[in-house]
C-alpha cells in the first residue's frame, strides 16, 4: 500500500536538481539586483518541489502541505523585504548592477 | 505557561499598534524595557532553581508544542539582557517618535521569535522561527537607510536564502525518512538508519544552512557587513543574540539533542570552528574600523562555541553553553563602548583615535573589562568558559584542537589589547578635547554588563567548589 | 497508463524550460512574467499530485503576489539607459549560453545513475485532510506565519515610506 509512489522520488529528485542548478547558476551570474533574486526564487520553488515530492512519496501528503502553505508565506514576507532593500539601494546609486555593491571591503 | 514567553511580546506589539494616539509611542520603550527586564528575571530565577516554569498551571488554551530545558533557559536569559540593553540605547541613538516606536515594535518580535527558537520541538517549527529573526534582521539592518546598510541587508538577504533552501531540503529529506518533523521522531529514525546517504545528507545540509545562518567561516560572508553598516542598537542584538540564537543555539540543540553527535559531525564542528577561531582572529588583527574588528571578534567566538560542541561530551556541551553566555555579555558590552565611541566621536578609525581613557573612564573601564574577558583573562568569566573548553577537549581526545585554542587565544589578546591601546591609552589624539562621557543609557548598561562578567568570574570557581565539595 | 507518463514528462519539462526563460530572457518584465509562469507549471505538478490546497496557494500567491511585488519594484526603478543597454548585451550572450548546455548534461548524467532507495517508509498518514493537520496539528507554525506576516509590514512601512518624500 505505502510505496506505490517510490518510483517518482529518483525522477523528481533530478528535476529539483536541475532547478537548483538554474537558480545557483542565475544568482552567480547575473549583474542585475532583480534577476539575482528571480535566481533566489527559483531555488525555493525547488525546495518546495523536494517537499512535496517526499510528501506524496511517503504518504504524508497532508503534513507536506501544511508545510508548503507555511513555506510560501514566509517566502512572500521574505521576497517583499528583499525587493524593498533593492528599491532602497536604488535610491541611493542610481543603479541596479551587483558590481555597484563592492563598496565595503575587507 | 511556557508558551506565554512567545505569546506576552507578540500580543504587546499588537495592543501597541491600536490606535491610541500619542500615549503608545511614548509608553512602547518602557513596555519593552519591562517585558525584557521580567524575562530576564524569570530566566534568572528559573536557572538558579528557585521557581519551576513547568509546574504553573495554566489553562489548555496556551498549552502548544513547546518545551523547557536548562540550554532554553540559558537562551531566554542572554535574550532579554541583550534586547533590554538594545532598547535601553535606543533612547539616545534612535529618534523619538514614528521610528523609535517602530524600532522597539520590531525588536519585540525578534524577542518573540528567538524565544520561540528556544522553546520549539518540531524541526520545521524550528526553521520558521529562524526565518521570523532573519526577516526581522534584515529591516532592523536597513533601518537608518544608508547606502552601506543596504548592502549590507542584501548580502545577508541573499546568503540567508542560501541557507533557507538548504534547511528546507533537509526538512524534506527528514519527512521522507520520519514521516514527521517534530524532534522525537526525527531522532528515532535518524538512530534508527544513521549510515543511509539520505540521512547523512539531511543532517549535511541542514548544518550547513546553520552554519550560514551562524556567521560561521567559510560561510561568514555577510556578516562583517551587516554588522558594521548597522545602526548601534541594531549591531548589538545581532551580534549578541540575533546570529547566535539562530545559529548556535539550533547547532547545539540539533547536534546534541536530535541528529546525536557522531564522528563525522563531531570533525565537522572541529573543523569549522578552529577554522573560524584562526581565520576570525587573523582577520580582526588587520582591521583600522573597531566595529570591523569586533564582527571578525565575534566569529573567531563563536567558532570557539563549536569546537567546545565538537568535542561531543557532556563537558563539551556545559562549556559552549557557557560561553555562549559569556560572549553574548561581552560582546554586547563591547558593542555598547562601540556605541557611545560613535555617538560622541563620530569617528570609526582606531588610527584616529587615542587615549579616551581620560575623556571617558566608565567606557574605559567596561571596554577594558569586555576585552580581558574575551581573551580569557582570569578572573573574569571568559577565562573559565574557555578553560573547560579546553579541557573537554583534552579530555575527548583533540590535543591538536585544544592546542590550536590556546594559540588562538593568544592572538585573542593580541588584537583586543590593540583595540583598548589604540582608543583609550595613550596620548589624547587631536580633535578630541572636548569628547566627554556617553550618556546614563550608555555607560549604565556598560556598568551593568561588565559588572555580570566579574561577578560571573569570581562567583564561578566558588561554585564549583561548593559542587565538588 | 501511457498518457500518464506523457503529461508529467511534459509538466516536468515545461517547468525546467519556464525556469531557463526566467533567466535567460533579456527584459527585466519577462523575466517576472516567466517566473509566474514557472509557478504556474509548479501548480500543475502540485495538482498531479492531489495537493489542492498547496495548488491553490502557490497559484494565487506565488503566481499572482509575488510577480505583482517583481513587476512594481521594476517599475519603480528605473530603467537604464539605451547605451547601457546595449552594453549589457554584449557579454550578457557569453555569460548564459552555457546555462541550457549545463541543464542538459547534468539532467543526463543524473539519469544515468542508477539510484535506489532502501529505507523503510514511514506509516502512511492516518489524518488526510491537510487543513486540520494545519490547524490544529500545526499552530506553532500559524503563529510564526502571523509573527513574520506582521514583520512584513513594519518592514513595508520603514522601507517603502520614503519613497513618497524623497518624489
Amino acid at each position: 500500500m505505502n510505496g506505490t509512489h517510490l518510483y517518482l522520488l529518483w525522477p523528481l529528485a533530478i528535476v529539483v536538481i536541475m532547478l537548483l542548478v538554474e537558480g545557483l547558476y542565475c544568482i552567480f551570474m547575473t549583474y542585475n539586483l532583480i534577476r539575482l533574486l528571480i535566481g533566489v526564487e527559483l531555488l525555493i520553488k525547488a525546495a518546495t518541489l523536494m517537499l512535496v515530492t517526499a510528501g506524496y512519496v511517503t504518504g504524508q501528503m497532508a503534513l507536506a502541505q501544511a508545510l508548503v502553505v507555511t513555506l510560501i508565506v514566509i517566502e512572500v514576507v521574505f521576497i517583499v523585504v528583499a525587493t524593498g532593500v533593492v528599491i532602497g539601494f536604488h535610491r541611493h546609486t542610481g543603479s541596479l548592477d551587483v558590481r555597484d555593491t563592492r563598496n565595503l571591503k575587507g | 505557561m511556557v508558551s506565554f514567553f512567545i505569546l506576552v511580546p507578540f500580543l504587546c506589539v499588537l495592543l501597541l499598534n491600536l490606535p491610541w494616539g500619542n500615549l503608545a509611542r511614548r509608553l512602547a520603550l518602557w513596555v519593552g524595557l519591562g517585558l525584557t527586564a521580567g524575562q530576564a528575571a524569570v530566566s534568572a530565577c528559573a536557572l538558579a532553581g528557585w521557581i519551576d516554569l513547568r509546574a504553573i498551571p495554566v489553562s489548555p488554551f496556551f498549552k502548544y508544542d513547546l518545551a523547557l530545558d536548562t540550554l532554553s533557559i540559558v537562551l531566554l536569559l542572554c535574550s532579554a539582557l541583550v534586547f533590554g540593553v538594545a532598547l535601553l540605547l535606543s533612547r539616545p541613538l534612535v529618534s523619538q517618535g514614528e521610528q523609535r516606536f517602530n524600532f522597539v515594535c520590531l525588536l519585540l518580535l525578534m524577542l518573540a521569535g528567538t524565544n520561540a527558537v528556544a522553546l520549539v520541538r518540531d524541526v520545521f517549527s524550528l526553521y520558521v522561527f529562524i526565518e521570523a529573526v532573519s526577516i526581522v534582521s534584515f529591516i532592523l539592518i536597513s533601518f537608518n537607510k544608508d547606502q552601506d546598510a543596504f548592502e549590507g541587508a542584501f548580502k545577508y538577504i541573499v546568503l540567508s536564502s542560501m541557507a533557507t533552501v538548504l534547511m528546507v531540503l533537509s526538512i524534506s529529506l527528514l519527512v521522507l525518512v520520519a514521516g514527521t518533523t517534530s524532534f522525537d521522531g526525527v531522532r528515532a529514525a535518524v538512530a534508527a538508519s544513521r549510515h543511509a546517504g539520505v540521512v547523512l545528507g539531511a543532517i549535511g545540509l541542514f548544518l550547513c544552512g546553520l552554519f550560514i545562518k551562524g556567521g560561521l567561516m567559510p560561510f561568514h560572508g555577510w556578516l562583517p557587513d551587516a554588522y558594521t553598516c548597522a545602526l548601534n542598537p541594531v549591531s548589538v542584538c545581532l551580534a549578541g543574540i540575533g546570529t547566535k540564537a539562530v545559529g548556535v543555539y539550533t547547532l547545539i540543540r540539533l547536534a546534541y539533542f536530535v541528529f546525536g553527535i557522531d564522528a563525522a559531525v563531531s570533525q565537522a564542528f572541529l573543523l569549522v570552528g578552529a577554522f573560524s577561531i584562526v581565520a576570525g582572529s587573523l582577520a580582526a588583527l588587520n582591521q583600522t574600523d573597531y566595529k570591523r574588528l569586533l564582527a571578525y571578534s565575534s566569529i573567531s567566538q563563536v567558532g570557539y562555541i563549536i569546537l567546545g560542541l565538537g568535542a561531543g561530551t557532556g563537558l563539551g556541551l556545559a562549556a559552549a553553553a557557557f560561553h555562549f553566555f559569556n560572549h553574548a555579555v561581552f560582546k554586547t558590552l563591547l558593542f555598547v563602548n562601540a556605541g557611545a565611541l560613535e555617538q560622541k566621536t563620530g569617528l570609526r578609525d582606531m588610527r584616529k583615535l587615542g587615549g579616551l581613557s581620560a575623556r571617558m573612564p566608565l567606557t574605559g573601564f567596561s571596554s577594558l573589562i569586555g576585552a580581558l574577558s574575551a581573551a580569557g583573562v582570569p578572573p573574569l568569566s571568559g577565562f573559565w568558559s574557555k578553560l573547560l573548553i579546553i579541557i573537554a577537549l583534552i579530555g575527548a581526545g583533540y590535543h591538536g584542537y585544544a592546542l590550536v585554542a590556546v594559540l588562538a587565544s593568544v592572538l585573542t589578546l593580541a588584537y583586543m589589547l590593540a583595540w583598548q591601546r589604540n582608543i583609550f591609552f595613550g596620548p589624547l589624539a587631536a580633535g578630541l578635547e572636548n569628547i566627554e562621557e556617553a550618556g546614563w543609557e550608555i555607560s549604565g548598561s556598560a556598568l551593568l554588563l561588565a559588572v555580570i562578567l566579574i561577578g560571573v568570574g569570581i562567583a564561578f570557581p566558588l561554585y564549583l567548589c561548593k559542587l565538588i565539595w | 497508463m501511457q498518457a500518464n507518463l506523457v503529461i508529467n514528462v511534459i509538466i516536468l519539462m515545461a517547468l525546467i524550460g519556464a525556469g531557463l526563460w526566467a533567466i535567460m530572457t533579456r527584459s527585466l518584465i519577462r523575466s517576472a512574467i516567466a517566473l509566474a509562469l514557472t509557478s504556474s507549471v509548479l501548480t500543475m505538478v502540485m495538482f498531479r499530485f492531489n495537493s489542492w490546497l498547496a495548488a491553490v496557494f502557490e497559484l494565487s500567491v506565488c503566481a499572482g503576489l509575488i510577480s505583482v511585488v517583481f513587476i512594481s519594484t521594476i517599475s519603480l526603478t528605473e530603467p537604464l539607459s539605451p547605451q547601457e543597454v546595449l552594453k549589457h548585451m554584449r557579454d550578457r550572450l557569453a555569460r548564459f549560453a552555457f546555462l541550457p548546455i549545463l541543464i542538459l548534461v547534468v539532467g543526463f548524467a543524473l539519469s544515468l545513475l542508477k539510484v535506489s532507495y532502501n529505507l523503510p517508509l514511514p506509516p502512511a498518514a492516518l489524518e488526510q485532510d491537510a487543513r486540520n493537520v494545519l490547524w490544529y496539528g500545526r499552530e506553532l507554525d500559524l503563529l510564526g506565519q502571523v509573527i513574520i506576516l506582521i514583520s512584513g509590514v513594519f518592514g513595508v512601512i520603514i522601507l517603502f515610506r520614503q519613497m513618497r518624500r524623497r518624489s
